[in-house]
């Protein structure tokens, strides 16, 4: 362990960690958003869902780097360009939480659909206010693996040249400098788990009744 | 008023739920639905606030067919109490009881008061209020749905078996506070259960339902005791029907006779003695073959029954009495008179003739 180097490199790894940070969260944010408007619709409009599941699948199979080089083909940017990584993990974001949405809409205990309706909620408050709120516990456990998944496909962009921490494996590997690839190694790791924890905290703080039944 | 005018459901895949039914549940009255499971109450709720669309007939609330009324409106304008309660987890039961006023956008201060009045008034405490469903037992979580219907105070209400998770002493005390309370609101009223008892005893009316959705008759409860339309009805209502029935027939007419009452400290009478106070409300009454009355000797009186109880209260109370005479008091507890059962029997025969007539000639 060389951590001479760690000290002298320390605005380079704190940039690359920023880098991975928000290469991996933008697209959770964007696919959530994405996710959860498909995901309403094809609750709500129910025949358009199997067409929906063929069409994530197909995005889901397709390998992160293919997509990382096809990309900048497709829309036209520089292939150094961050836009590629962001889309490209948007994408897949997105595409697992849609199944997420729908599966946390369609636990919604029946009756507590009807008695809403029943009560007189038209269709889309119904649903924003009282489905997703319900659904919350599924969906955060839908971007645990989101989040997780992107923290750790961010670094396969480094092979086409932006990827935060990812880039300090690929550099650490072409001068067999074993230092830089462990740094990056157990902060990926513990960026990793620290935004596990940080999902798991929001899910407390957003749905404290769904820890109840033990002690009810 | 509700009105069914031959209404039909056949659901998608065949089933023929609800069948040819047409009834009405009249203004401000308490009309029970009740059957065996499966037999079509749900969906006959459900087709009332288009929750499940009529295949055929139509219903009308007020006068107004509810297939041209837009869903919404009429769904915020009928209180509704889900089988299972249906309660949204994820508030607490506060904020489950101001669902529809905060939907109607009604003044927060207001809808608060009115939630905390009707949580009490279901038996909760207001420290409950700021608890999740998952926290409460079923038969809690069945008490906020009814207050929860009740909160926007809608003169219409459909309740699908709104007591059957409570034990059988509180749910008895839950319909007489119900009870109590529609005396003073008048809803037009709804109400589905598979329990006779219930039915019998909250129902202005009665409509017994059977299999397949037929609807078998409806009638008031003592009339569907007294004359039940077919062999279904009456092993549905139950073998002891005829003992049920004597609360809906007047002890008033029946022919009580002066009550052998002495003071404490007179001479006993021959036969059973009622010891009385210097008021002439009743004390118990003194076995026979005693000198004088004496507190400490008398029995239980057992219970009494006024001049407007049912002669199921004035059997009653013959059976309890040790002395085989049921004592009737005046409004104000005074002594009034004594039955015995024979008298009882007599009357009530008398009035089931009469009533049998009077069946008849309707
Ligand atoms: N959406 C539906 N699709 C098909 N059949 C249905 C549907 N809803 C209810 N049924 C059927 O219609 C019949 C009547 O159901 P309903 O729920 O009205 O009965 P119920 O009298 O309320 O019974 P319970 O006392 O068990 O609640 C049943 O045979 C039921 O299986
Ligand atoms: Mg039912």
């Amino acid at each position: 362990m060389d951590w001479g180097w760690i000290v002298d490199n320390r605005d380079l790894i704190l940039e690359l960690l920023i880098e991975h940070i928000w290469l991996s969260a933008i697209p959770v944010v964007i696919g959530l958003a994405v996710a959860l408007v498909l995901g309403v619709l094809a609750h709500t409009y129910r025949w358009a869902y199997p067409p929906l599941l063929v069409v994530v699948g197909v995005l889901y199979t397709i390998p992160s780097l293919a997509l990382f080089i096809v990309l900048p083909v497709v829309l036209g940017t520089q292939i150094l360009n961050p836009l590629n990584i962001l889309i490209a993990l948007t994408i897949y974001s997105g595409a697992l939480l849609v199944r997420t949405v729908v599966d946390g809409l369609d636990a919604v205990p029946p009756a507590v659909r009807k008695a809403a309706e029943g009560l007189g909620y038209k269709r889309l408050t119904r649903i924003v206010t009282v489905e997703l709120p319900i659904a919350i516990p599924v969906i955060v456990a839908g971007l645990r693996v989101v989040t997780v998944a992107n923290i750790s496909m961010v670094s396969v962009g480094a092979l086409i040249g932006i990827g935060g921490l990812g880039e300090l494996f690929t550099s650490g590997f072409q001068i067999r400098f074993v230092t830089e690839i462990i740094v990056g190694l157990v902060l990926s790791l513990l960026l990793a788990v620290t935004a596990d924890l940080l999902l798991v905290f929001l899910q407390r703080k957003t749905t404290p009744w769904d820890r109840l039944g033990a002690t009810a | 008023m509700i009105e069914f005018e031959s209404v039909s459901k056949r659901f998608p895949d065949g089933t023929v739920a609800v069948d040819d039914v047409s009834l009405v549940a009249p203004q401000g009255k308490l009309t029970v639905l009740v059957g065996p499971s499966g037999c079509g109450k749900t969906t006959s709720l459900a087709m009332v606030n288009r929750l499940v669309d009529v295949t055929s007939g139509r219903i009308l609330v007020d006068g107004k067919d509810v297939s041209q009324t837009d869903r919404v409106e009429l769904r915020r304008g009928i209180g509704y109490v889900i089988q299972h309660s249906g309660l949204f987890p994820h508030r607490t039961v506060l904020d489950n009881v101001t669902t529809v006023p905060r939907l109607l956008g009604w003044d927060k201060k207001k809808t608060r008061e009115r939630a905390y009045e009707l949580i009490e008034m279901v038996g909760l405490s207001t420290e409950q209020a700021g608890r999740y469903p998952a926290q409460l037992s079923g038969g809690q979580q069945q008490r906020v749905g009814v207050a929860r219907a009740l909160a926007s105070d809608p003169p219409v209400m459909l309740m699908d078996e709104p007591f059957s998770a409570v034990d059988p002493v509180v749910r008895s005390s839950l319909q007489d506070e119900f009870l109590r309370l529609q005396d003073q609101v008048g809803k037009t009223i709804l109400f589905v259960t598979h329990d006779i008892d219930e039915a019998i005893k909250l129902g202005d009316k009665v409509a017994v339902f059977a299999e397949g959705g037929h609807l078998a008759q409806i009638d008031s409860p003592g009339d569907l005791l007294a004359a039940p339309a077919d062999g279904f009805v009456a092993s549905f209502v139950g073998r002891d029907r005829g003992y049920r029935r004597l609360q809906f027939l007047p002890s008033e007419g029946v022919g009580v006779r002066s009550a052998p009452t002495a003071r404490i400290g007179d001479r006993a009478l021959d036969g059973w003695t009622l010891a009385v106070d210097g008021d002439d409300r009743p004390l118990g009454w003194l076995a026979p073959g005693a000198d004088s009355v004496s507190q400490d000797r008398l029995e239980p009186l057992g219970s009494t029954f006024t001049k407007t109880d049912s002669l199921r209260a004035a059997l009653e109370a013959v059976l309890v009495s040790p002395a085989g005479l049921a004592v009737r008091l005046d409004d104000d507890g005074c002594v009034d008179g004594v039955v015995d059962h024979a008298t009882l029997a007599e009357h009530h025969q008398a009035s089931s003739q009469t009533a049998d007539s009077g069946q008849e000639s309707r």
